[in-house]
Order: C-alpha cells, then sequence, then structure tokens
C-alpha cells in the first residue's frame, strides 16, 4: 500500500506533499463502526466511564441522523474506515524520543523550519494520536495548559468536563455525532485569567495511513483577559480511496478574552473534510477564524461564532481553492444574541480546472439583541469556463435596530490584467498566479510568517501548468 | 548595426471592425517620433498591436524587430525581445505589491530565457536599484508598497508607468498619452523623466495630443494617423502645427482617409 518516497519523479516540488511513509502501527481498530469498536477505543484510552457513554450515545445519535441532503455530495462507507490507530505506545516528550520515521515526515513536509522556532509549543498529531509535543516552560507557569485532548480527560477531567461537548453538542449534525463517538487526538487549552500568550500555538497533523478516518477533536478555553492564537497547518498525502476527515473544534472566549484561531488545510484530491468549527464569544471579547482550504474532494465546513453577551465580536476571513474533482463548500455563520455586538466575514474562493466553490453563510440577529452590525463580503474568482462559483447567503434578522450588510462579486480573470501582466514580460502562467495571490492576499497577510510562506508556495503549486 | 522595429502595411481589427488599414512604419533605436491625430484614429490600436494583445487581430502586414518577424509573438516575448507601452488606463492589480510585480517583471526582461520558477534577481540588488529610480522620479518609497495601480490617481499610474519603463530599460517604448491626466508640473518631470531615462538610448513612439510631453522629447518626427492610416510626416513643427490649428488641413488634404475616419467613428457611436 505504501508507495516508495525515495522514487524519483521528474515533479520534485510539486510531489513533496505526495508521498506516505509507511506505518508502523501499535494499534489499530478494526475496520467498521458499532458499538464494539466504539468500547474498543475508549478502553484502549484507558478513559473514565462517563467518557465511554458519551461515545457511546453520540453513535447512537450519528445513527439516527440523516445524512445531509445540502451542501455537496457525500459517498461515503462508514463501514470501510479504520477509526483508531495508534502509531507508537507513549506521547514524545522531547524531540529526540519521536521516531525516526515520523521524524521523516515531518522533513518532507518541510517542518523543521517552524520546528526550530517554536520547539516546545509544537504539537503534532501523527496518525490517530499526538506523538509529540513539548509545553514550553514559561507557559506551564503562567498556568497554560496545552495538550493533546486524550491527555487531558486523564489529567484535566474537571475543566474539561466543564466545556467539552458543549458548545457543539453531538446532536448538533451527524459528523459532529460521529466525532463524538470516535474521536482521537486534537488539542486541549487552557489559557488562565489575563495571560496573553505573544507567539501562536501551532500544530501540525496529517492523515499518514490508507482508509483511514481523522477524527480529532480540539477545545480551547480563553478565560477573561486572557489573549491565545492557535494555528493548525494540515498538508495530507494523496491516495487512490476515500477517506474521511471529521473535526470538531469548539472554542470558549470569556469576557474581554481574544482568540485567533488559524487552519491552513492542504488536503489530498480524495478526501471528505467535514468539520464543525464554533465559539462562543462573551463580554467584549473578540473571536477570529481564519481559515484556509485547500485540495480534498469535498470540504464542509462553516466556522462560528455565537456572540452571547454585549459588546462581543465575531471575526471569519476564509479561503477556498478548488480545481478539479474538487467541490469547497465553505463559509461562515455568525449569531448575533446580545446588543452591541459586531461581526464581520470576508469570504474568497478560487475555482479553476473544473472545481467548484460555494459560499454558504448565515449571520442571524436574534431578538432584543438591538444595535448590532454585521458586515459580509464574498468574493469569488473563476479562471476558466469549467469553473463553478455560488454564493448561498442566509440572513435571518429579528430585530429593527441593526445594521446588516452583505456584498458579494464574482469575476473572472480578466484578459486585460494578463495582458497587462505579459507585457512586462511574465509568462501567462505567472500573470495568473500573481492575480490570484493578490486576490488572496488580504488572508495572507493575516497569517504568522512561515504559514504564508507556506501558503503562498501551495497556491504556486496549485496554479502551476493552469493556463497555457 | 541599428535595432529597428519595422511596421509595413499593418491591417488590424478589433472584433472583426478594422481600425488600421495600412500603417507603416519605422522607428531606429535612439529615434523619438510623435505619433498625433484626432480621437479614434487608431493612435492606441497601433500601440496594443505592436505590444501583442490577443484582442488586436493583425489581419495583414507585418511588424518586424530587427528583421525578424515578430507578429506572431505573444505580448511575454515581445516584452523580453525590448518592447515597452506605457498605458493609457494601467490595469489594477489588487494585492499585488508595485514591489513585488516589478522584481518578477524585471527579472524576467533582463533574463529572456528565463523558467518558471527559476531564481528572481536577489532583493538587495532590486530594492537600491528601485529606490534609486524612485528617487530620481521623486517618488515616495513608500509607494513601491502600494497595489499595483490599485486606487492611484491619474497622476500616479502614469508616474507608476514611467517607473517600470526606467526599471525595465526597453529598447522600443511607446507611450500612450502619458502626457493625459497630468497636470502641467508632472508633465514636465514625465518628460524630463523620460529624457533622463535614455531617450537617446530608446526608440520612442509619444502619442500624444499635446506639445508639452514633446518641449523636452524633441521628436525627430512626427507622424499624423487619420482613419487608421499615417497619412503625413513632418519634423517637430508639424506637431506644433497640429496642437495649435488642429486637423481642418489634414483632413481637407486627405478625403479619402477622412472618410475612413467617419465610418470608424460612426460605427463607435454605435457600438455605445
Amino acid at each position: 500500500m505504501a508507495t516508495d518516497v525515495t522514487e524519483e519523479n521528474a515533479l520534485g516540488e510539486i510531489n513533496k506533499y505526495d508521498f506516505v511513509t509507511p506505518s508502523h502501527d501499535v494499534f489499530k481498530a478494526e475496520k467498521g463502526l458499532n458499538a464494539d469498536i466504539v468500547a474498543q477505543i475508549s478502553e484502549m484510552k484507558r478513559e473514565p466511564d462517563w467518557m465511554r457513554d458519551f461515545r457511546l450515545d453520540s453513535l447512537k445519535i450519528f445513527e439516527s441522523k440523516p445524512m445531509p441532503k445540502w451542501g455537496g455530495n457525500i459517498a461515503i462507507n462508514f463501514q470501510d474506515i479504520y477509526y483508531y490507530l495508534k502509531p507508537a505506545n507513549e506521547q514524545g516528550r522531547t524531540w529526540d524520543d519521536v521516531p525516526q520515521e515520523i521524524k521523516d515526515t515531518f522533513d518532507k513536509l518541510g517542518i523543521p523550519e517552524a520546528e526550530k522556532k517554536y520547539l516546545a509549543g509544537v504539537k503534532a498529531q501523527f496518525e490517530s494520536e499526538v506523538v509529540y509535543g513539548s509545553l514550553q516552560e514559561d507557559l506551564g507557569n503562567q498556568g497554560v495548559l496545552f495538550t493533546d485532548t486524550d491527555t487531558a480527560v486523564r489529567e484535566h477531567p474537571e475543566i474539561l468536563r466543564e466545556y467539552f461537548g458543549k458548545i457543539i453538542p453531538p446532536t448538533d449534525n451527524k459528523f459532529a455525532a460521529l466525532n463524538s463517538a470516535v474521536w482521537s487526538g486534537g488539542s486541549f487549552i487552557y489559557v488562565p485569567p489575563g495571560v496573553k500568550i505573544d507567539f501562536p500555538l501551532q500544530a501540525y497533523f496529517r492523515i499518514n495511513a490508507e482508509q483511514m478516518g481523522q477524527f480529532e477533536r480540539t477545545l480551547i478555553i480563553v478565560d477573561e483577559g486572557a489573549e491565545v492564537h492557535y494555528v493548525e497547518g494540515c498538508t495530507a498525502p494523496m491516495y487512490t480511496t476515500e477517506s474521511l476527515h471529521s473535526a470538531v473544534v469548539e472554542v470558549i472566549v470569556k469576557k474581554n478574552g481574544r482568540c485567533r484561531y488559524t487552519t491552513i488545510q492542504n488536503w489530498a484530491n480524495n478526501i471528505y473534510n467535514l468539520v464543525t468549527k464554533r465559539a462562543m464569544a462573551y463580554e467584549n471579547s473578540l473571536m477570529e477564524w481564519i481559515d484556509g482550504n485547500l485540495g480534498s474532494h469535498l470540504t464542509m465546513k462553516y466556522p462560528a461564532v455565537y456572540m452571547m453577551e454585549p459588546g462581543a465580536r465575531g471575526e471569519i476571513l476564509s479561503i477556498a481553492f478548488s480545481s478539479k474533482g474538487q467541490h469547497q463548500d465553505a463559509g461562515a455563520k455568525v449569531v448575533h444574541c446580545a446588543p452591541n455586538t459586531k461581526s464581520r466575514i470576508i469570504s474568497k474562493s478560487i475555482s479553476k480546472n473544473g472545481g467548484r466553490s460555494s459560499y454558504r453563510g448565515l449571520c442571524k440577529v436574534e431578538d432584543g439583541a438591538t444595535g448590532c452590525k454585521s458586515n459580509v463580503v464574498c468574493d469569488a474568482l473563476i479562471l476558466d469556463p469549467d469553473s463553478r462559483s455560488d454564493t448561498y447567503p442566509y440572513i435571518e434578522v429579528e430585530e429593527q435596530d441593526v445594521q446588516i450588510e452583505h456584498e458579494a462579486s464574482v469575476s473572472r480573470i480578466g484578459e486585460e490584467q494578463l495582458f497587462y501582466l505579459m507585457s512586462r514580460g511574465l509568462t501567462e502562467a505567472e500573470a495568473s498566479s500573481m492575480i490570484v495571490s493578490g486576490f488572496i492576499e488580504p488572508l495572507i497577510k493575516e497569517l504568522p510568517m512561515e504559514y504564508a510562506v507556506e501558503m503562498n508556495r501551495l497556491i504556486e503549486l496549485q496554479m502551476e501548468g493552469s493556463v497555457g | 548595426m541599428a535595432e529597428t522595429l519595422k511596421i509595413t502595411d499593418l491591417h488590424v481589427a478589433v472584433e472583426g471592425k478594422p481600425i488600421l488599414r495600412g500603417v507603416n512604419l519605422t522607428i531606429n533605436r535612439g529615434e523619438t517620433h510623435a505619433l498625433m491625430g484626432p480621437n479614434g484614429s487608431g493612435k492606441s490600436t497601433l500601440g496594443f498591436a505592436v505590444m501583442g494583445h490577443p484582442g488586436y487581430e493583425i489581419t495583414s502586414g507585418s511588424i518586424s524587430l530587427n528583421g525578424e518577424e515578430i507578429a506572431e509573438w505573444d505580448a511575454t516575448q515581445r516584452s523580453r525581445a525590448g518592447i515597452f507601452m506605457a498605458f493609457q488606463r494601467p490595469m489594477a492589480i489588487p494585492g499585488v505589491k508595485l514591489a513585488d510585480f516589478l522584481r518578477h517583471a524585471t527579472t524576467n526582461v533582463r533574463n529572456p530565457e528565463r523558467r518558471e520558477g527559476a531564481e528572481l534577481i536577489p532583493m538587495r540588488q532590486f530594492r537600491k536599484e528601485l529606490t534609486e529610480k524612485m528617487e530620481h522620479l521623486r517618488m515616495d518609497t513608500e509607494f513601491a508598497r502600494r497595489y499595483v495601480n490599485d486606487g492611484f490617481s491619474g497622476g500616479e499610474m502614469k508616474r507608476a508607468e514611467i517607473l517600470q519603463m526606467a526599471m525595465l530599460r526597453p529598447k522600443f517604448a511607446i507611450l500612450d498619452e502619458t502626457d493625459s491626466g497630468l497636470d502641467v508640473d508632472a508633465v514636465k518631470l514625465a518628460s524630463e523623466s523620460i529624457a533622463e531615462i535614455g531617450g537617446d538610448q530608446m526608440g520612442i513612439l509619444i502619442i500624444t495630443h499635446h506639445d508639452k510631453l514633446l518641449e523636452r522629447n524633441a521628436p525627430d518626427f512626427t507622424h499624423v494617423m487619420l482613419g487608421g492610416r499615417i497619412v503625413e510626416t513632418g519634423g517637430i513643427e508639424l506637431a506644433t502645427e497640429l496642437y495649435t490649428e488642429g486637423y481642418d488641413r489634414i483632413r481637407a488634404a486627405y478625403p479619402e482617409a477622412a472618410e475612413a475616419e467617419q465610418e470608424m467613428v460612426g460605427k463607435e457611436v454605435e457600438a455605445v
């Protein structure tokens, strides 16, 4: 099943993200999904009863819910997936403890650059389990908890249990229920009152076993007046059979807190990426989602901010790039539950080679949430006549005293722009690539430097050979 | 050997409508030519056709550079061969910084064989040169961080075009109404700049309605275009005459071209 990574290929850099490292699995759950397998996963993780029961209840909810009939076409055989895979017995504490094979994988992904800089803060998920991660000492001294979620279940049960599954309950949607039943890995972060973390906490992870679902579960709690920026980057190798990624991310931002959650995902073309992300923002707090979606067969992802108390703000900046055989159904949800809350959504999509991008967004203002402001801008860029872009904005307002703005634009790369750049010596491909990179610049400039570089490189790779 | 851009009996159509009807023009490197003519006579069309705009179809005739036929080349190839056009209305490229764009463009034009993805000219070297050129043109270096033509005023666009020309150091340059939209001082600065960039190093075709740009870039030849053809060629005195007297004498002297002009302008009105 694994291809030889040393195999020479003329494409060189293009295939940088397209390889498989042989897996030496310590434990692999049986293929398929039923109560026995779910119980077995819980047992392997030596979980408390309440979590095992939570998983089993979630499985029933999953089984009772129909597949969503909107968004994209989902053709997944849930019995043909491995739901749990553990690559090493113990979680690495230092870099030296990390198995060579996994280090090789990181090397191929070019992670060491970021690793050097943020060595102590990096959490990396390899297959279903966090295998490497060590918390920077001063963070620990400040009372910050940054661990994988499995560890948090064992070591921080009181705080975890207070919030786990409360922002996104298993009943929310079919895939949230699935994740709740079989989740593994993901990050758990608690930032105590007043603590401001001035560098981004990062997580790299990737899927590395054929037909294996990845169901990480992330929970971030930002206490009063605290601040954190969490970054997850993701590059997956290519496979020929279907693969499923279905994460749940829950975030709580308390009074005067700030949280920014940045995601760059570059999935292989066969992956279903069905993710539920939601934050609750309390008085005068700020929640920001920055979400970049590349690759995958189908992505359905709508990061949400519920503004629960006055003065809360939610900002969602997203970009989707879809190419041949890909459908990005991505967007954002903002729900104004309290007066004087503000939201802003900027969504950009690029479609090429027959790819399809859809913006699906909800702006909701509840009765009594006076003085709210919401601004939504979605821009689509279509690179050729075979590609497609759709916009599905939903606006539900139950209050008079509000200010809602929605702007949408769809553009094609213009002949005049191409000619202008070509008249300055750029090739047609370079010109298209430059126009696209300019189009997504508003998002790129919000990214930490090394992610901005990686994102630009990914876009260049996506653009290569797209014209001429 | 003198380098030459030679246009022979050039016919160009846009969306199937004939615009240029047999243009002949020879520009040697080091010469300055002025191209004048009423609106809609085909001046900009000539510029676009020489630069290689895909929407300007060459139906017959030839464009050659040092004897080599370039009519089939795309704009990229022509640019790398040393042809430049300063646009009357340059396109905005939102999100792309002028400096990044220019570094890419400069690298390609100076290394015509460069492959996509190959190294760009070193940042330090590029910055130094860009800063010098911008100071020369009395431009704030912060300007290079702005997005290409995005929200530029008319004057800023024209100066950005001249800056690009200064960086790309073309052999042949077409300036399409680079003086329009500029105030008197800006025109003066632009003309000085063109002269300083090395007017004597380039073959220049200045498309203009005014004589201001010509004051410091005295044309060796002035051409008058009417109805898609160059009907008369003279020296600087012709430019002065046209600027002060208008085109009545020309129309009277070339009734056939004037008729073609009527037809073309009429078509334009229909299209609007």
